[in-house]
Order: C-alpha cells, then sequence, then structure tokens
C-alpha cells in the first residue's frame, strides 16, 4: 500500500478547503445575505459534493495522521502491523465520513 | 559548511539548530497542533452539526457563544498552523529552483496567516454580536 501519498494529497485539499470554512465564517459575521450565499452553494449538488470530499479528507487525514502518530512512538513497523494501520485508517477514514453524513442528515435534515 | 573534513566537532555543528536555525521546531510544532486537533474534532464536527439547516439569526447565536467560539478559535489557530508547515514541507520536496521555491514558501505564509486572522475576526465579531 501507497498510502502515504494520499495523506499528503488530503492534506492539500485541505489546505485549500479552508477558504470554504473561512467563507462561511466571515459570512456568518457579516450578515443574512452573505450567509444565505454560503447557504446557496453548499446546498447545491457541487456543493454538498465539495462538502462531502471535504469531510472525507478531514477523517482520512485524521486516521492517517494518527497511524504516523503510531509509528512516531516507536510501535507498527511489522509488514502485517503496517498494512493493519494504513487499512484501518482508510476504512476508518471513510466509515466517520458516513457516519457524520447519517448523524448531520438526522440531526440537521429537519430543520 | 561542515563536510567530513571539518575540523568542528558533531557538537558544535548542531549548536545553532542546523540552515533554519530553529532545528526540529517544525517537526515537533506539526505533532503537537496534529494532537491539538485530533482532540478538538468531535466538539468542532458536533458544532458544525449544530449550525446545519440553521438560519443566518440561528447560527451568529451559536456561533457567539463563549465556549463554542473558544473551540472553533482554538482549532482555527492550531489547523492554519498546521496547514502552514505541512504545505512549506511539500514546497520543499518538490520546487528546487531556488526563488521559486521561497516565493511559493512567502505565498503559504500569507496564505494561512490571512485564513487564520479572517476567521478569528469573523469569531470575535460574532462573539461581540454582529
Amino acid at each position: 500500500m501507497a498510502l502515504s501519498i494520499v495523506h499528503r494529497a488530503t492534506g492539500l485539499a485541505l489546505y485549500f478547503g479552508t477558504l470554504l470554512l473561512a467563507w462561511w465564517l466571515i459570512a456568518a459575521a457579516s450578515g443574512p445575505t452573505a450567509y444565505a450565499n454560503v447557504q446557496a452553494f453548499t446546498g447545491s449538488a457541487i456543493g454538498k459534493l465539495i462538502v462531502f470530499g471535504y469531510t472525507w479528507a478531514l477523517m482520512h487525514h485524521l486516521c492517517s495522521g494518527i497511524r504516523h502518530f503510531v509509528w512516531d512512538l516507536g510501535y507498527g513497523f511489522k509488514a502485517n502491523e503496517r498494512e493493519a494501520l494504513t487499512w484501518g485508517a482508510l476504512v476508518a477514514g471513510i466509515a466517520l465520513t458516513v457516519l457524520i453524513w447519517i448523524i448531520a442528515y438526522a440531526v440537521g435534515g429537519g430543520r | 559548511m561542515s563536510g567530513p573534513s571539518s575540523m568542528r566537532t558533531p557538537l558544535a555543528r548542531v549548536r545553532n539548530l542546523g540552515a533554519s536555525h530553529s532545528g526540529t521546531s517544525d517537526f515537533w510544532r506539526q505533532r503537537l497542533t496534529a494532537v491539538a486537533m485530533t482532540l478538538l474534532i468531535v466538539p468542532v464536527v458536533v458544532v458544525v452539526i449544530m449550525l446545519i439547516g440553521r438560519n443566518h439569526a440561528g447560527a451568529a447565536q451559536i456561533l457567539g457563544s463563549i465556549p463554542i467560539a473558544i473551540i472553533l478559535l482554538l482549532f482555527i489557530i492550531a489547523s492554519t498552523w498546521h496547514m502552514k508547515i505541512g504545505m512549506q514541507v511539500v514546497i520543499e520536496d518538490y520546487i528546487h529552483n531556488e526563488k521559486l521555491k521561497i516565493a511559493s514558501v512567502m505565498a503559504n505564509n500569507f496564505f494561512c496567516v490571512a485564513v487564520a486572522l479572517a476567521s478569528i475576526y469573523a469569531i470575535l465579531k460574532l462573539s461581540s454580536g454582529v
């Protein structure tokens, strides 16, 4: 598995994705019109896709980063352990993304 | 530079903490901010979910509350610092033209500081009432 490049790629995606977070906060501080513009974007199909991608990038980078912590602490260097950590990070990142979106729809969908 | 034929001792060479004069501080801060965000991610996700589907008045009220503002401020500081270091590593790995590299590192710093300051300003403004 060569997942370290995915860690870096998701990091780059998150780097530019913070613009979305900053835009959202600035809009909330600016007023109802600006905030409605953000909501129109995040509510659109392309907006939802970007936010979904952002969620996955964040969750994958988090899980993959925890894998790096394990290595930094000096554990998990055997071949089977490396494989397990890598697959674990990949699966956990996808699972957390789906879980967050299910909760988000369950909680926020009716508002 | 201290090559193999240098008369300087290994200790003398590391005393100035390398070419950046900061040694392993970026390595340490990258992990420090990563741990901070790992601790903060659950409350941050909860805050974002709390805001879904709310209009501006509802969102502004939630974002302006003191604990939520503090959680978001901590997350913004940790994340913009983390991404500044991460992007610099990427730049230093792939860009070998010296002038382009310096320009990229500068642009990276400007971008991260701008994102951080804009977000912090927005939260402080929400905290003091729009």
